[in-house]
């Protein structure tokens, strides 16, 4: 009869997530009868591993929220492919077309247009309007409804203030601000809790990328997320912060397409 | 069409422990399915690029894992500290479901204090039920180091809970005293 292997830690792991053979577990366990010592160590580790599953179980088992639906963020993505292709095409043609010069600077310069280039605007806004310590908005909260009438009015599209309340931010003003894809509404909120600096929400109509997933950015101590549903653009800024801002994209997404 | 019936039938039942396990990566819930959504978001874009006889459950994992990676260093840069080590009691903290020896609250401190290396470890192979091979290749570490750390974890764990275990009952005893 051969010598049994000499049983490893590695064995001893392996029992405990019961992954060795039929025969190498009979063997630990022979192994753990003889060694107590050894054997409460192991007993230990099954029970904290059992524990584990326990506590961390009712994460798994909790309904799985809307935002996390495979089969939407796959059409989401879709739409905004879709929505490139002409984009796409027509930068395409300019190239063959021969005024070279500039449609090849075109490759090497942010997006002109879509999404890309509402999160840049959008970062740029802030910059000029958010951290201005005088007058950040035209108008203030109490304006609000004169606010809505006006961007209204200018975007030709309804637009409603997002309450981030729940969220812990505090609507302060608003006011029009330029893009190069014409006028643009920016609404203001500071966070109340710490680390909670001002948000800004920027809205804009989008004429290409009428509807994207929500994207993150990033620019030098600003994040941004943008996205874009059934024709206008969304982009929230704020001061980098360990937190993404993506769980504020999905309130003012939610509510805006709660209004539709 | 029937590709995306494919990529959601394959997606979706790993969905339930993608965000138990990056809720360990965390600070909050919110957090945590912003990771999972980030994760699903690019799985769906890289779907025609996997590996077709790769498993798509650790694939997700390893999406999951790197880009909760790169938010750490991005804030680690900027001189902030988060990351995993920030974990808190609060953030980790669930209704009480069981009513077995080990105390909820104690089993969940000791865990958030654990090295996050040692918790990857310890939850994808304890909890989540991965081969080791599998960890390994989710965390991009060779198979030996996923033993190491995994017999390190759980005795550490065990340490802590040991440790901590003994610390309500001096507390009960100075109420009692007052």
């Amino acid at each position: 009869m051969s010598a049994p292997r000499p049983i490893s830690e590695d064995d001893l792991q392996a029992y405990v997530d019961q992954v060795l053979d039929a025969g190498r577990q009979a063997e630990v366990a022979d192994y753990l009868r003889l060694h107590p010592e050894t054997a409460r160590r192991i007993d230990g580790y099954i029970a904290q591993r059992d524990a584990l599953r326990a506590a961390l179980a009712p994460i798994a088992e909790a309904p799985i929220p809307p935002d996390l639906g495979v089969r939407a963020l796959a059409e989401a993505r879709r739409a905004r492919l879709t929505a490139w292709r002409p984009a796409v095409a027509a930068a395409m043609l300019l190239c063959l077309g021969g005024v070279g010069g500039w449609s090849a600077r075109a490759v090497f310069t942010p997006p002109a247009n879509g999404v890309g280039a509402l999160a840049r605007e959008a970062v740029d806004n802030y910059r000029v309007y958010a951290s201005d310590d005088h007058r950040p908005f035209e108008m203030g909260a109490a304006q609000k409804a004169d606010l809505v009438r006006w961007v209204s009015s200018r975007l030709h599209s309804p637009v409603e203030v997002p309450d981030l309340r729940s969220a812990g931010y505090r609507f302060i003003g608003g006011r029009l601000v330029t893009t190069p894809h014409g006028p643009a509404a920016m609404f203001l909120y500071d966070g109340d809790g710490d680390g909670g600096g001002r948000l800004a929400v920027m809205v804009r109509p989008m004429k290409v990328e009428k509807n994207t997933a929500m994207s993150e950015q990033s620019d030098r101590g600003l994040d941004g997320v943008s996205w874009a549903t059934d024709g206008i653009g969304y982009s929230l800024v704020a001061p980098s912060s360990p937190r993404s801002l993506r769980h504020l994209g999905n309130e003012v997404r939610r509510q805006a397409e709660a209004t539709i | 069409m029937d590709d995306m019936d494919d990529m959601i039938a394959l997606i979706e039942p790993s969905i339930p422990s993608l965000r138990r396990y990056a809720r360990s990566l965390s600070r909050d819930a919110s957090e945590a399915d912003d990771l999972v959504q980030d994760c699903l978001e690019r799985a769906i874009s890289r779907w025609g690029q996997r590996r077709r006889d790769g498993d798509t459950r650790s694939w997700l994992f390893s999406i999951l894992h790197n880009l909760a990676i790169s938010r750490w260093r991005r804030f680690q840069r900027r001189g902030r500290h988060m990351a995993i080590d920030d974990v808190t009691d609060a953030a980790l903290s669930l209704p009480a479901s069981q009513s077995d020896g080990m105390d909820h609250a104690d089993l969940m401190r000791a865990l958030a204090s654990l090295p996050p290396d040692y918790r990857a470890v310890l939850l994808l192979v304890g909890v989540e039920q991965l081969t080791y091979a599998q960890t390994a290749a989710v965390l991009g570490v060779p198979i030996g180091t996923v033993m190491s750390r995994l017999s390190r974890a759980r005795e550490r764990l065990a340490q802590l809970i040991a440790a901590d275990s003994v610390i309500p009952a001096q507390r009960a005893h100075l109420r009692r005293i007052k």
